[in-house]
């Protein structure tokens, strides 16, 4: 066990490695001086030369890794180009909107799918499982940023019961919170949507399977109430396919909010990227990515420790 | 299924009431397009700066107002020499910065010669180009002495790159701006907004909001529920043009279409065949239908041009009727040239709407005629490098925001890679000249040569669609100055 | 996984009876059908000419001229879609090339190879699932600038790996097998192997996975085209049409419904697709789904 999870650690951080040399290298090669960007038109080319020094632009690719790598091993990620306050600053403050909006998109289709996907394996090829499980394909074509469109129509300029876009943070108290939770929640249910549909299937089947296993089915011969094997001994077991897709969908919902911020204007880590990306402020680009670079392994892990817990014969090694 | 019903219903009364808690108020939300990179306008050319600190959070010795006229400031008054070389400024008394600082003759000093200073990070020099020296007479007295008489002297003085900072708060002001204007900055929210508040101890009259925020919307898709939705009262610019129909259908907004320094152009590479053909670029011009493209890239708002010039001024002539559109006569013109199976090219298109959406519609008029063009969008960074500095294009359409920018024409190594010394000629006589007829005239003569030589497709001067809240007023329709003024917006009941 | 991943051949005129008789497979089958035959169509025929703006006719609702109305430069929106099929098919179409191409080779000689090469292979894997892939496929398009070309090189290689794992997955599985060792031991090499018996083995799972590649390389290209990153104009493409219609949605609706039906439908249809494919091929994992 503790041999699987070293090695598991080791790769993942090899990976980490690994992400740092191509994200560095490949927003080396980014077009674009962020120099200009940052003073306009019409500024003088002493200016220019004088900015770029200033903001260590000037000095070899190779120093500029090995100086970027020590920092962030020490927290220190640099200097926002455009904004000129520490990305540390500026992630935590995005972070501040993506978390909260990833937990609650989460939260939202684990409470929708996990209970459909149960009573649609229990109700097999009985029209209540055909109709959930055609809703779910529905769910997984619609892309998310089209449903976002509808909702806002309907819920923000409709019956402008909530907000179309925007987060005004999360303030004071508990008005402050709920503006903010308001702000989160056509967002994250534009998110949750695809992901619960997803959901919904993958518990569905793993609950199929085991409901087809042998010890199912002596539990039921022992005599065991139906509803007491569904909860009691099935669902434990299907879990661990429906844990790696949660571990899947949260990374994805870390970053891949992108589309969705930019519906709604919300300031959260897909939208600074997206910015940074096209001031060049490679610096924050970089930072960023590599936080989720990080996040996503940790996830993974975390999936893979779970794992090795549930299922014994992969503590082995694979 | 019932029960599900009444939750909702009890849901939807539950968010209502968070929502619906309004008294008179005195904040107000401002949506704006893009997010400045810092807030001090004295280093840096982005006009979101200016557009959230001029004349709110800094003031300089004079201002521009609302129509484009000169109005005092922080200098209540100024007596220029008879031989125009030495201009004298009376400052205001009582004028505190944000931090408690006075303000007084030697900070005008030190802004001047810091905005001034070989090291500096201006990016309008050229505004302080004709000062020799700055001198603090006494606490209220500024004199600036100049090199040649420069009548434009107090307006240069009113732009957002000529405001009067601290020096204990100079070096912070990118970050956390400290000026001596009607509201105090708060907060930056990057990504986000930008908060500022009522100064309590301003000089002047104090304003009547307590608080306002700008908020940063990209995205002109995005723009237009924000302001149904009431998460935004105003849109000083809104991108959206096809959707102003149903703003201005709903009487709880009032949509004002102002006009802009923006001359939108189709801006063409002078200098690479085969668009240093003087026929191609009439052909070109010839092809192009105004009416469609400003419907299309602007929703019909914005007013036809036929040179580099605003409609708006005195001096402006018509020149849209030099190559009316004509498509059989660009394709003689074209076969004439050299081309008449017509040729490929590229159109380079940053992000604003005018400009995709024009692009679209440039390049579907240019096919008529044989004109291929590959649409290739780039970034305003991208632009900015591949264009605007190194001449890599054929095409692409932008707008020229400053005020009174002909003189463009005549810089040598401009994108345009335009080389007419007869303009040149034009313009050098206009810098010497200070009778009001004659520049008038000699104006056209320069919007003239321009027209004649195609130097670019001159497509429409772009609106200033500003929208908002039908209670609020002292909105700017026109935009003189890249600024939102907001010292005199209030809330009407 | 528990299961072992690699179908059990059946006989085809069974596989047929049966691919007819599975209903997700049959209404997947004319749904895909249908929307590939609309972009099939287009090269010949649309409803209206795209290429000629006629700006003045913009924005009007559904008529028996314009079915589903015209967009913001007055084109005929259902010309749109149809052309916009023929985009986002074409994008999907060669990033799961890209992936098949690329990743079925890798992860079928992982397996054969075994060892370092296997490891190397995971490893790669590894770093790539480690990078978020809408993130990505969005920093792709910005650097290299924003076209059909990056946004399918940007979705392609995203499936690189998931091909890989699968391939590897089938041909590990197969190598322990009897007809396989017996090949060994006629002496052929492992490359003629696996393209004689590995290869035609791992064909029905690898097309069941292609479907669903297809179906996400649909719903990202759409994404990446709602950002601006996709495809340019004058070429259609349903994600941008989508953007476009954005911020005229309270003015006209019908702009921003249709090219998401036809965004729904499409992925729709191929997911069916897919689930059938599964059913047909592997009764084991019917019950699964």
């Amino acid at each position: 066990m503790t041999a699987y999870l070293a090695k598991r650690l080791a790769v993942g951080l090899a990976t980490l490695f690994v992400a740092s040399l191509v994200v560095f290298s490949v927003l080396e090669i980014l077009p674009g001086d962020p120099a200009r960007i940052m003073l306009g038109m019409n500024a003088s080319p002493e200016a220019l030369d004088a900015l770029r020094s200033q903001m260590g632009l000037d000095r070899p690719v190779v120093l500029r890794y090995l100086d970027w790598l020590t920092g962030m091993a020490t927290g220190d990620f640099g200097r926002s180009y455009t904004y000129s306050s520490p990305v540390v600053e500026l992630v935590a403050e995005r972070v501040a909107v993506s978390l909260p909006l990833a937990v609650m998109a989460l939260t939202l289709s684990t409470a929708i799918a996990i209970p459909v996907g149960i009573f649609a394996a229990a109700r097999r090829g009985r029209l209540s499982d055909t109709l959930a499980m055609g809703a779910a394909q529905v769910g997984v074509a619609i892309p998310n940023f089209w449903f976002a469109m509808l909702l806002v129509y309907v819920f923000a300029v409709g019956f402008r019961l909530l907000p179309a876009g925007g987060f005004p943070g999360w303030g004071e108290g508990w008005g402050g919170l709920w503006q903010g939770f308001k702000a989160l929640l056509l967002p994250a249910v534009s998110l949750a949507l695809p992901q619960a549909a997803i959901l919904a299937r993958v518990t569905r089947s793993a609950m199929l399977e085991v409901l087809g296993e042998d010890y199912i089915r002596t539990a039921r011969a022992k005599g065991l109430p139906r509803r007491a094997v569904l909860w009691r001994h099935a669902l434990r077991n299907a879990l661990i396919p429906v844990l790696t897709i949660l571990g899947l969908q949260f990374a994805f919902l870390l970053a891949g909010t992108i589309i969705i911020e930019n519906v709604f204007y919300l300031p959260g880590l897909g939208r600074l990227i997206f910015q940074a990306i096209s001031q060049r402020d490679l610096i924050v680009v970089e930072g960023v990515v590599m936080l989720l670079v990080a996040s996503i392994i940790v996830v993974n892990l975390l999936v893979d420790i779970c794992y090795a817990v549930a299922d014994p014969r992969l503590r082995t090694g694979r | 299924m019932k029960t599900f019903a009444t939750m909702l219903g009890a849901a939807a009364v539950l968010l209502a009431s968070g929502s619906a808690a309004l008294s008179a108020r005195t904040d107000l939300v401002v949506g704006v397009v893009l997010e400045p990179p810092h807030l001090d306008p004295t280093a840096g050319a982005a006009a979101a700066i200016d557009e959230i600190v001029y004349a709110n959070v800094f003031e300089g010795l004079t201002r521009i107002g609302p129509s484009g006229e000169v109005e005092p400031a922080l200098a209540e008054s100024w007596e220029v020499s008879d031989d125009g070389l030495t201009y004298t400024f009376k400052l205001r008394e009582g004028v505190t910065f944000h931090d408690g600082t006075t303000f007084e003759a030697a900070d005008v000093k030190f802004s001047l010669d810091r905005a001034r200073a070989e090291d500096s990070t201006n990016a309008q020099k050229v505004l302080f180009s004709a000062i020799e020296s700055v001198e603090a007479f006494d606490p209220t007295t500024v004199k600036i002495t100049l090199r040649h008489p420069q009548g434009a002297l107090p307006y240069n003085l009113g732009w957002g790159d000529a405001v009067i900072v601290a020096p204990e708060s100079a070096d912070a002001n990118k970050e956390k701006p400290i000026g001596t204007g009607p509201f105090k900055f708060d907060n930056w929210a990057k990504g986000s907004s930008v908060t500022i508040s009522k100064y309590a101890d301003y000089w002047g009259e104090p304003v009547a909001l307590e608080k306002a925020e700008f908020r940063f919307i990209p995205d002109a898709a995005a723009s237009v529920p924000a302001l149904l939705s009431g998460d935004v009262h105003t849109f000083p610019n809104l991108q959206a043009g096809d959707a102003l129909p149903q703003i201005e259908a709903d009487p709880r907004f009032e949509v004002v279409i102002g006009a802009t320094e923006g001359e939108t152009i189709l801006a063409t590479n002078n200098g690479k065949a085969p668009f240093d053909n003087l026929m191609v670029r009439q052909a070109i011009a010839h092809a192009l239908d105004r009416d469609e493209i400003i419907l299309g890239a602007s929703a019909g708002n914005g007013v036809p041009i036929g040179s580099h010039f605003s409609p708006a001024n005195a001096a402006n002539i018509d020149l849209t009727d030099t190559y009316p559109h004509d498509v059989e006569k660009a394709k003689a013109l074209l076969a004439e040239a050299g081309y008449p199976d017509g040729f490929s090219a590229t159109l380079k298109l940053p992000p604003p709407p005018y400009a995709r959406q024009g692009g679209e519609i440039v390049a579907s008029q240019l096919r008529e005629i044989g004109i291929e063009l590959e649409i290739i969008p780039v970034e305003w960074a991208q632009w900015l490098e591949q264009v605007f500095t190194n001449k890599d294009y054929d095409l692409t359409i932008v707008s020229h925001t400053e005020p009174n920018d002909i003189n463009i024409y005549a810089r040598e190594g401009y994108y345009f890679n335009y080389d007419n010394p007869a303009f040149d000629a034009v313009m050098e006589e206009l810098g010497a000249t200070s009778d009001p007829a004659k520049r008038k005239e000699l104006f056209g003569t320069a919007q003239r040569i321009l027209a004649e030589d195609a130097v670019n497709g001159f497509l429409f001067q772009l609106p200033k669609t500003g929208v908002w809240d039908a209670k609020l007023e002292g909105m700017w329709e026109n935009t003189p100055i890249q600024a939102n003024d907001l010292t005199k917006v209030r809330w009407v009941e | 996984m528990s299961l072992d991943p690699v179908f059990t051949p059946a006989p085809e005129r069974h596989v047929l009876m049966k691919a007819l008789a599975n209903r997700s497979f049959l209404i997947g089958l004319v749904v895909t059908g249908v929307i590939a035959l609309m972009a099939l169509v287009s090269f010949f025929w649309t409803p209206h000419d795209i290429t000629r703006l006629q700006v003045a006719a913009r924005m009007q609702g559904l008529s028996p001229a314009h079915p589903f109305g015209t967009d913001h430069m007055g084109r005929d929106i259902l010309s749109m879609i149809m052309i916009g099929a023929r985009n986002s098919i074409a994008v999907a179409i060669v990033a799961v090339g890209i992936g098949m191409g690329l990743g079925v080779p890798l992860g079928t000689w992982a397996a054969a190879r075994g060892g370092w090469a296997d490891e190397a292979l995971m490893r790669v894997n590894d770093v790539v699932f480690a990078f978020p892939a809408l993130l990505t496929a969005v920093m792709i398009t910005a650097i290299f600038g924003p076209g059909a070309v990056n946004a399918i090189i940007a979705i392609g290689i995203f499936n690189v790996p998931v091909f890989a794992r699968i391939a590897r997955a089938g041909a590990l599985s197969l190598w322990p097998r009897e007809f396989i060792l017996a090949a060994r031991a006629s002496g052929k090499g492992k490359a003629l192997i696996t393209i004689e018996h590995i290869l035609p083995n791992i064909v029905s799972l690898l097309l069941v996975q292609g479907t669903i590649q297809f179906a996400l390389g649909i719903l990202a290209e759409a994404g990446l085209s709602y950002l601006g990153l996709g495809a340019q104009p004058p070429m259609p493409s349903w994600g941008r049409m989508l953007f476009e219609a954005q911020t005229r949605m309270a003015v006209a609706p019908h702009l921003a419904l249709f090219p998401g039906l036809a965004i729904v439908v499409t992925v729709l249809g191929l997911n069916l697709l897919g689930d059938g494919l599964r059913d047909v091929l592997d009764p084991r994992l019917r019950r699964e789904r």
